[in-house]
């Protein structure tokens, strides 16, 4: 109980570090920051339940006027700016990539990780964000999409240091995995 | 740590914070009902001057914090532009602003303690059920200590890093340990509350 309790916080805040982290530009121009690797963690490591909550509780503290979003980030604003669906979707996100991860046990850690990630981690989050940005800007839904393809390549690449990540911390601290304990 | 309330005070900072909230929600509502381009324009005129109301430095403060707004508002009167519809797409783009910075407005002299107090008090009917609120307030306290200490966490490795490589700047590779550190930090800091009595508060507590 103790340690569902501090590892759902811990990775709150992982969530919110990786977004402190500044971005990296990819070849073609578009900036990606580490804050989504967060979330596809926390799913990844914790399984759905306790991922989703420690995004939800990211989220929580975010709103209630914590910069922790990329960027600086935070508050209430969040909520009536174009970016909101991402937001609002980073907790569904986590549990997708949770639920995920712990269905494909049969297969490798690595594998199963990395494709949570792709499935909760991109999917899942990219129609949430996308279905906000199409709300709050009023443009339909494939419009709105083409706003944000630009920024798939780099969560691609997150997806993969996802898998990778949890695959070390698997070999590194097996008990400590709580999607595979 | 940081937080997005102004420094400055303002006599808005001592207002109740659900008073503050129920009129953003009010607010809210009725800049979605405006339709009219000039009726927008009023509402975005009278909350600019709520801002400058708290004040230069509090006004740019809040200004700098709606900057990432820009390229949606360019995105909006561009795609109207090119269908000969501005009207509405200066219609869309200020309802976009004015509504950021009204709620903008709330986080600014709303002090996290308040929204902290106020998110408890809308708790007590779930406690009233039975329901345990502790460990949520828990939860919460602990990530603001543990934003700090992984921050200084991943400093370190990068120092040490850096030290290691002739390469310059921040690496993936620190990643790794860095989560390694969490899991680590995460399981003694559990250890510590249980150690302590942990959680049980008149439940019964499985040992897992």
């Amino acid at each position: 109980m103790e340690r569902n309790l501090t590892m759902v916080a811990m990775f709150a805040a992982l969530i919110a570090v990786l977004g402190l982290i500044p971005p990296i530009t990819l070849a073609f121009g578009v900036p990606i920051t580490a804050q989504s690797l967060g979330v596809m963690l926390a799913g990844t490591v914790l399984g759905a339940k306790r991922g989703g909550l420690a995004a939800l509780l990211f989220l929580g503290l975010t709103l209630l006027g914590l910069p922790l979003l990329s960027g600086g980030r935070g508050g209430l604003g969040v909520l009536a700016s174009p970016t909101v669906g991402f937001a609002l979707g980073f907790p569904a996100a986590a549990f997708a990539t949770g639920f995920i991860t712990e269905r494909l046990s049969r297969l490798p850690v690595g594998l199963a990780a990395g494709a949570g990630a792709i499935v909760g981690g991109i999917g899942v989050l990219y129609l949430c964000g996308i279905t906000g940005m199409s709300l709050v800007l009023g443009r339909s839904w494939g419009e709105a999409a083409l706003l944000v393809t630009a920024f798939i390549p780099g969560d691609l690449i997150k997806a993969v240091l996802a898998g990778m990540l949890t695959l070390m911390l698997y070999r590194a601290r097996p008990r400590s995995v709580l999607s595979r304990a | 740590m940081l937080s997005l309330t102004a420094p400055h005070r303002t006599r808005a900072h001592g207002w109740p914070a659900g008073a503050k909230l129920g009129a953003l929600a009010c607010a809210t509502i009725l800049l979605f009902a405006l339709d009219s381009p000039a009726a927008m324009a009023g509402a975005f005129a009278a909350t600019l001057a709520l801002y400058l109301a708290g004040g230069g430095t509090f006004a740019r403060a809040g200004l700098r914090r709606l900057w990432p707004l820009w390229p949606f508002v360019a995105i909006l009167l561009a795609w109207h532009g090119i269908e000969d519809n501005l009207a509405l797409g200066t219609l869309l783009a200020l309802r976009l602003v004015t509504a950021v910075a009204l709620a903008t407005l709330v986080t600014m002299t709303t002090p996290l303690s308040d929204m902290i107090a106020l998110v408890q008090w809308l708790a007590t009917p779930l406690r009233r059920l039975g329901l345990n609120t502790r460990p949520a307030a828990l939860a919460l306290a602990l990530v603001l200590r543990f934003v700090p200490s992984l921050t200084m966490a991943a400093g370190r490795l990068r120092q040490s890093w850096r030290a290691r490589s002739a390469r310059k700047g921040p690496s993936w590779r620190i990643l790794g340990p860095l989560a390694v550190h969490a899991l680590d930090d995460a399981e003694q800091v559990a250890l510590a509350l249980r150690a302590r009595g942990g959680l049980i508060e008149g439940t019964t507590s499985d040992g897992t």
